[in-house]
């Protein structure tokens, strides 16, 4: 009776852990050489893993929904027949025609060989089995998104430019009822559910949750941020500065660049100018663009700019590389790619490092300003917030005014208040007069 | 996706032989093989088909680095390579497993390599003409031109003495053939009319790039832009891989220049493990190429020339033993000691070297005791 642990392999190049998905296999189960035990989703794919033993299940070793290293052992397989180890085994170099390998393969070996006679030749070309590089005959992974549609949709009538209006406004179609000759979903009725949505948006509040309490592992992106967050708060120290601003040229300006034909098409929004300004204040005040390293500081004379984003896996900050050399075109581009690839969960590691500065708009959200946390490695993360109108003092008048606070917060290792507020104040100047930025 | 009017096929889906004005050029190169050569083209693909499910199964279980799959192209290969004379050069790209096993290339080199245990050296020399395993894509075509070339400076070729006249087949994929390499060397061998013959294998996806925004054309009209003849062949039936390629071959050995085979297949796998192809196609191509499977026609196709059920099982067997060999060898292999890779940088000792050894050393120590 010999005892074989399974260890996480690497299935990928350069993988250092993946999340226990599904086991396929529980204590007591037979397997056969290359049957799939368990499901894995690594950063890249979910895959299964074939056995690589003959015997029976003694143990799981790692529970579901749990993330382990490569390396970890996951199950334990017992097996009657004495498995093959490199020690017992003698490795003959056995020269590659078919009829000497024939003869040189025999008695240790039966338990190996047994799973190939059970049927591989003909079941292996079935459909669906084939696409996984595994050999074994398990369904296809998983449905893909695209099929999704559901029946409810199916039912939606309206016309594209009412969906897009729709989505612009945040607005599910399956929830507005129709009020078109032939069931058809109307402008009116777009615009009415998106008032209502935001007139009453608190009123669907979910039920308290059936359990008293709720324990969520600590993994993946959620783990990452905690990570980071702990990192930059207690090594370096924070200190915040705030600025509220007349911001009603900026509107303008991007209002101006939304009916340009040469910005057609391209998304343009406040955080283009406040990224522009970002990259003209850094190089007025470079030192906010370093990072610390105990022995120097080392100054960027470039930034990779960073925007933090909200993805539905948590918050990532995948960053715009050279932004300096951009034209403003080009930076509204890289800005749309880069949370359009963030939004859709695809966002490389790649395009998540070397970050020199980042910006949190947390205006998107509603908010005025915050005291967001440097991003680790950086020394200056700037929060956009919300614009909006407000009574604003102009030549002794009160007048209603675009008006938002730009804050940043800075560690205070590197910067110190008269940078910092240089900083912002510059950041400040440019979202009060775009026109700064032809300097 | 699938075949047109210009594919040449001689053993359709069901099996059964196409008799048409377009097959009847190539038909006497099958009627010339007896059965037990007709034979060996399905044990080469069978044999290889379970060695290359296995040695992806190897991967998963943490034995290799990497997998390249050859699952689905086995026809295209086989049919060629036992086309290919002694005396012919193969220049392989990467994942052309059988026709290494056919010229006498142990496939424990290539796993070898997958592991991380060799750089994928073989001598050509001593393995029946067998060229190395390509991983830059349609660097070999390059090679292989230049070797035609050096064929003809040798006058080892055009001789009229078929038994030893010399040629060179060089594969590739739909992918490579966007290379500026495959053009480079498609014009060189146009130039010199050298005997080569272009063996592309369409698997219809480069990585997650299909064939169809690659070109606009279809592969096998390209050549001709550079004066040479291109045929589409159903890489899928591997009569026609045989006797195509053997004409071609023969065409590029009596002084015919260049040839150009375009052989449609289809990766049924990965493109390699690190990759998942059902983030990228769908399940309707696939099912066309299930159908066209190259083993399950071509067992038809013996069945109803009076092979039996001993025949397959006994094939059976022998991959089924071919597997479990690999897979003891594979898991005997060990792994080598990291101190290794200091050792061949500078034939002398080096003091950066000793440093960069030590350094390893101390940071390997600093683990014991903290693990169980």
């Amino acid at each position: 009776m010999a005892s074989s642990d399974f260890t996480l392999p690497d299935v990928g190049e350069g993988l250092t852990e993946a999340e226990i998905v599904s086991w396929k296999v529980k204590p007591g189960d037979s397997v056969e050489m290359n049957q799939v035990l368990v499901e894995i989703e690594t950063a890249k794919s979910l895959v299964e893993l074939p056995s690589p033993f003959v015997g029976t299940v003694s143990a799981l070793l790692v529970e579901e929904g749990q993330t382990v290293e490569v390396g970890t052992p996951i199950i334990t397989v017992s097996s009657d027949a004495e498995l093959p180890t490199p020690a017992a085994e003698e490795a003959t170099e056995i020269a590659d025609t078919a009829a000497t390998v024939a003869a040189a393969e025999e008695k240790p070996h039966a338990t190996l060989v047994g799973y190939g006679v059970a049927g591989h030749g003909t079941s292996r070309r079935r459909g669906a089995a084939v696409p996984q590089v595994a050999a074994t005959d398990a369904p296809a992974p998983r449905a893909r998104p695209a099929s999704v549609p559901a029946a409810a949709a199916s039912v939606i009538i309206a016309k594209p430019p009412i969906r897009k209006l729709a989505k612009d406004l945040g607005v599910d179609l399956a929830e507005v009822s129709a009020t078109g000759l032939a069931g058809e979903i109307t402008r009116d009725d777009v615009v009415r559910q998106a008032s209502q949505a935001s007139v009453f948006r608190n009123i669907q509040t979910p039920e308290w949750g059936d359990q008293r309490e709720e324990r969520i592992p600590v993994k993946g992106v959620r783990k990452a941020i905690a990570t980071a967050m702990v990192t930059s708060a207690f090594t370096a120290p924070h200190v915040s500065v705030f600025v509220d601003i007349d911001a009603t040229r900026t509107m303008e300006f991007v209002k101006r660049l939304k009916n340009s034909t040469d910005f057609a098409g391209v998304r343009v929004s406040p955080l283009l100018i406040m990224a522009k300004a970002v990259i003209w204040a850094v190089r007025r005040n470079p030192t906010v663009n370093s990072t610390w390293t105990d022995k120097e500081i080392i100054v960027r004379h470039y930034v990779n700019l960073g925007i933090a984003a909200a993805t539905p896996r948590g918050l990532i900050v995948p960053n715009v590389k050279d932004a300096q050399e951009l034209s403003l075109l080009d930076l509204a581009k890289s800005l749309e790619q880069l949370t359009l690839t963030a939004r859709d969960g695809k966002t490389q590691p790649a395009e998540m490092s070397g970050g020199t500065i980042t910006i949190t708009n947390i205006g998107s959200y509603g908010m005025d300003t915050g005291t967001p946390i440097i991003n680790p490695g950086e020394a200056a993360i700037v929060a956009l917030g919300s614009i909006r109108q407000k009574p604003w003092v102009v030549d002794g008048q009160v007048l209603p005014r675009f008006v938002t606070t730009v804050g940043a917060s800075f560690d205070h290792r590197i910067v110190d208040g008269d940078v910092a507020s240089r900083f912002v104040a510059d950041l400040a100047s440019v979202l009060e007069e775009p026109a700064l930025l032809l300097d | 996706m699938s075949y047109t009017a210009a594919t040449v096929q001689l053993l359709d889906i069901e099996g059964k032989l196409v008799t048409s004005d377009a097959t009847a050029e190539y038909l006497p190169y099958i009627e010339k093989l007896s059965d037990d050569q007709l034979r060996e083209f399905h044990r080469q693909m069978v044999v290889i088909r379970r060695f290359d499910i296995d040695a992806a199964n190897l991967q998963r279980q943490g034995q290799l680095a990497m997998w390249i799959p050859s699952l689905g192209q086995e026809a295209a290969q086989v049919g060629s390579g036992l086309a290919a004379r002694p005396q012919d050069h193969i220049f392989p790209s990467y994942r052309e497993h059988v026709i290494a096993r056919i010229r006498g290339v142990d496939p424990m080199r290539i796993i070898e390599m997958l592991r991380g245990l060799s750089h994928g050296g073989w001598d050509p020399k001593e393995h029946n003409n067998f060229h190395l395993y390509t991983l830059v894509l349609g660097s070999q075509t390059l090679h292989a031109a230049g070797y035609a070339m050096g064929i003809q400076l040798d006058g080892a070729t055009a001789t009229g003495n078929p038994e030893t006249d010399e040629a060179v087949i060089v594969y590739f994929g739909d992918g490579s053939s966007s290379q500026g390499d495959v053009n480079e060397a498609l014009v060189f061998a146009a130039s010199y009319q050298a005997p080569l013959v272009f063996f592309l294998q369409n698997n219809h996806w480069a990585i997650s790039v299909p064939v169809t925004r690659q070109s606009r054309t279809p592969l096998y009209l390209r050549p001709g832009g550079f004066g040479i003849p291109g045929i589409q062949i159903d890489g899928n039936d591997v009569l026609a891989s045989y006797a195509v390629t053997t004409a071609n071959l023969d065409r590029a050995r009596s002084g015919g220049g260049p040839q150009f085979i375009e052989a449609l297949t289809y990766r049924m796998g990965a493109h390699t493990t690190s990759d998942d192809p059902t983030k990228y196609r769908d399940n309707e191509e696939l099912d066309f190429w299930t159908k066209a499977d190259a083993i399950t026609r071509y067992e038809k196709f013996l069945r109803s020339r009076g092979a039996g059920d001993d025949f397959f099982a006994e094939i059976e067997a022998e991959a089924a033993d071919l597997t479990a060999d690999i897979r003891r060898r594979t898991i005997a292999l060990g792994v080598p000691e990291p101190s290794q890779m200091f050792e061949y940088v500078y034939s002398e000792p080096h003091a950066l070297m000793d440093a960069q050894r030590e350094w390893l050393a101390n940071y390997e120590a600093s683990f014991e005791g903290g693990e169980a």
